[in-house]
């Protein structure tokens, strides 16, 4: 099987064949989805945790979603009703956890690196569901996976990453994943939201929004924080969205038959005029959030496989798991 | 209407140049040098007195909004005027500061008033507090020309790194106050001997050295464009010097009053000589007037800040700094000539030619094409300079009384005469 890895904290260790063989699991998973009876036993009896430190409603539903679909048992733990709010630290949660015997560990932490430390002291397989600015490996997947669908292809595609690229994790696992797929990328946005070190990345980086969409294939729009848009960064939202806001105008830059994408929730008339997200020839808002379900399916279908087959290796060799 | 001045000195900053020639006007602009007059043109002789281009002053201050009683944008365009001044670069550190679109487009429309030019300043951030950056692409689009919060310094450098990162995607000039705002609150005279003796509060004139060096390492960090409004320390300009070799985008001016006055001239407490930053020592006086005719310091301007007379009548270190000096820039500016440290091309370049360049506009040539705003003066006419007589609303001059030598003859704007 191409898909090896023990755990999918982030796009960088994956190879091209892993990626493809999440999506092409995937697509039998958006079938699935559609269907009246959504179900699957790939994960039964498999406990699942969703282990969020940072506020989440959406990618915690869509693994909720994801996991129940697919048979597992899922237990939702937010930083309101733990421990770590007592001062627990982060590893005696994880050990804590680990006590439990979970299958599947879905984390998202506001540092960057926390749930890679937290994958070092489990037995289970640990899902990155966003950490910090670092990664955010499931929604590059569903982004592609999106892309893919719309295109035919994650090739050859010029493909502009608009807004709060500094901020961003969902920005770094995109051109990481489609820098791997030899994609084209663009990062588009205000010298003040773009990382530092941009040059090295090997992308082309545009302040001008009109420049960085000429001829784009896929335009991908960034939430931008609301703590970031009073004078610190930019001057304002108003400023912000006549210069980097994608509207009619400035998309008109792109292909005609460019895709629009947007991680949400939208901040419609700050980084998205609210006519463009709801346009169903250009808007593949709604599909991302659909493949959302569908990536996280495979990806934990394929984690589970290499579990058991990690476990039954460990058995046949006399230890316990 | 055609205008061919004749018998002239001219006095050409672009070419260096001061000799004897005609000059032509049509339709407000420059037509032609030293051809024959038109037919038609109506002929003024200058009977070899200077013309040369208008004034572009850095840095006025004008009371509106806020404080109208000490000067409006129609007596100050008379100042202007009678100075010689064809623009006014006006400052943003008004009551309330201009930090909006909105705000720029208050005193843009007020500008009307003026009978010369006017171009503004944005303040750099929201109500000048270094906390916010201002709506730079908005403010630049509507005719901000460049970006300051004046005399407060913008003290976190994390936010004067972002505004300068922002800035350089604009392609805007950032307006700086090089000093360090901590060494140098409160004080209203240089340290040594003089400010002890009389008990001012005073600061290290390297504190400007400080502030310069923060801001060009700045500088240096985000490649912004970056002028230094007012350098008056020999000390500070090996970092200015620095900043050139390295091929950053900075420039330099001062006052010229900071030329033409040092330290002892506060004599008994005179607080129409109290300045922000305050006069130097000598030696760094003369340095400075070095410092322009080696090019080092690009701009000289009056820094005008009308004051009422509530305003200065008070114990030196509380009253309000600056002065008026639409009108005395140019004679006061003729004694650094008339002393020998700088030739009229060399001091039109500094007072036209260069602020025009480093703020996109089209002033401070005499060569065909640009815009006819001239200024015709005897250079060597003496008067006793009375305050009262000024144009300003405000009269806080510290050459009341003084001996000056250069009178303003004429001063045409696009080719209209608005003085003399």
């Amino acid at each position: 099987m191409t898909f090896r890895a023990r755990h999918l904290l982030g796009i960088e260790p994956l190879s091209p064949p892993e990626i493809t063989s999440v999506l092409d699991l995937a697509e039998t998973y958006v079938d699935l989805n559609r269907r009246t009876i959504k179900r699957s036993d790939a994960l039964e009896g498999m406990t699942q945790i969703n282990l969020f430190f940072e506020n989440s409603t959406r990618t915690q539903s869509s693994f909720e979603l994801a996991g129940k679909r697919l048979g597992a048992d899922v237990m939702n733990m937010s930083v309101a009703q733990s421990s770590v709010k007592k001062g627990e630290t982060l590893i005696d949660t994880a050990l804590t956890l680990n006590a439990m015997h979970p299958d599947l560990l879905v984390v998202r932490h506001s540092q960057s690196g926390a749930v890679n430390l937290l994958a070092e002291k489990v037995n289970c397989a640990v899902l990155n569901a966003g950490d910090g600015r670092h990664e955010h490996p499931t929604q590059a997947l569903l982004d592609a996976l999106t892309i893919r669908r719309a295109k035919g292809r994650l090739h050859r595609l010029t493909v502009a990453i608009c807004g709060d690229i500094a901020h961003s994790r969902v920005a770094r696992s995109n051109l990481i994943l489609l820098g791997k797929m030899e994609s084209r990328i663009r990062l588009v946005g205000p010298a003040t939201l773009m990382p530092s070190g941009v040059a090295e990345f090997g992308c082309e980086v545009y302040e001008d929004m009109r420049e960085g969409l000429a001829d784009a294939d896929v335009v991908m729009m960034l939430r931008l924080q609301k703590e970031r848009m009073d004078g610190g960064f930019i001057p304002s939202e108003r400023e912000y969205y006549h210069r980097w806001g994608l509207d009619a105008e400035k998309l008109a830059h792109a292909k005609p038959d460019a895709i629009v994408m947007h991680p949400g929730p939208m901040n419609r008339g700050v980084e998205i005029d609210g006519t463009i997200a709801d346009d169903i020839n250009r808007s593949v808002i709604q599909d991302q959030v659909e493949m959302g379900v569908a990536v996280r399916m495979a990806a934990m279908d394929l984690l589970a496989r290499n579990l058991r087959a990690e476990r039954g290796r460990a058995l046949a060799e006399g230890g316990h798991a | 209407m055609i205008l061919h001045f004749t018998n002239a000195r001219l006095i050409d900053p672009e070419a260096g140049t001061d000799a004897n020639g005609t000059l032509t006007i049509e339709a407000g602009k420059i037509a032609a040098r030293d051809g024959a007059p038109p037919e038609g043109a109506k002929v003024i002789d200058c009977a070899g007195r200077c013309l040369a281009p208008g004034i572009v002053d850095w840095g006025v201050k004008v009371g509106e909004p806020g404080e109208r009683h000490k000067e409006s944008y129609a007596s100050a365009g008379r100042a202007a005027a009678a100075g010689g001044v064809t623009t006014m670069v006006v400052r943003p550190d008004t009551r309330p500061p201009v930090d909006s679109p909105e705000s720029l487009d208050f005193v843009a429309k007020r500008s009307a008033d003026s009978i010369v030019r006017v171009r503004h300043m944005s303040a750099l951030t929201k109500a000048r507090e270094g906390r916010e950056m201002v709506e730079m692409a908005f403010l630049r689009d509507i005719g901000a020309v460049a970006f300051t919060d004046g005399v407060h310094v913008v003290a976190d450098n994390k936010l004067l790194n972002r505004c300068m990162t922002y800035a350089r995607g604009l392609g805007a000039l950032i307006v700086g106050h090089p000093q360090d705002p901590g060494l140098s609150k409160g004080a209203a005279a240089t340290k040594g001997k003089f400010a002890s003796l009389y008990g001012i509060p005073d600061v290290s004139p390297l504190a400007e050295r400080m502030g310069l060096e923060r801001d060009l390492t700045l500088v240096a960090m985000t490649g912004a464009r970056y002028h230094a409004d007012q350098i008056t320390t020999g000390e500070a300009l090996p970092a200015l010097k620095r900043a050139r070799k390295a091929g950053l985008d900075v420039s330099a001016g001062i006052s010229i009053h900071h030329l033409t006055l040092n330290e002892f001239d506060v004599g008994d407490y005179r607080t129409f000589f109290r300045f922000t930053p305050p006069l130097r020592a000598e030696k760094d006086r003369l340095a400075m007037v070095q410092a322009v005719a080696d090019g080092e310091i690009d701009v000289i301007a009056s820094f005008h800040t009308p004051q009422d007379e509530e305003s200065k009548r008070l114990p030196f270190a509380e009253a309000a700094p600056g002065a008026v000096g639409l009108q005395t820039l140019l004679p006061a500016a003729l004694r650094l000539y008339h002393q020998g440290g700088l030739s009229l091309p060399q001091l039109f370049r500094a007072m036209s030619l260069n602020p025009a360049r480093r703020l996109g506009l089209d002033g401070g040539r005499l060569a065909a094409g640009a815009p006819a705003d001239l200024v015709l003066f005897d250079a060597d006419a003496p008067f006793l300079l009375d305050r009262f007589a000024l144009a300003s609303k405000s009269k806080n001059t510290p050459f009341d009384g003084a001996r000056m030598q250069g009178r303003v003859l004429g001063t045409w704007v696009g080719g209209e005469r608005v003085f003399g």
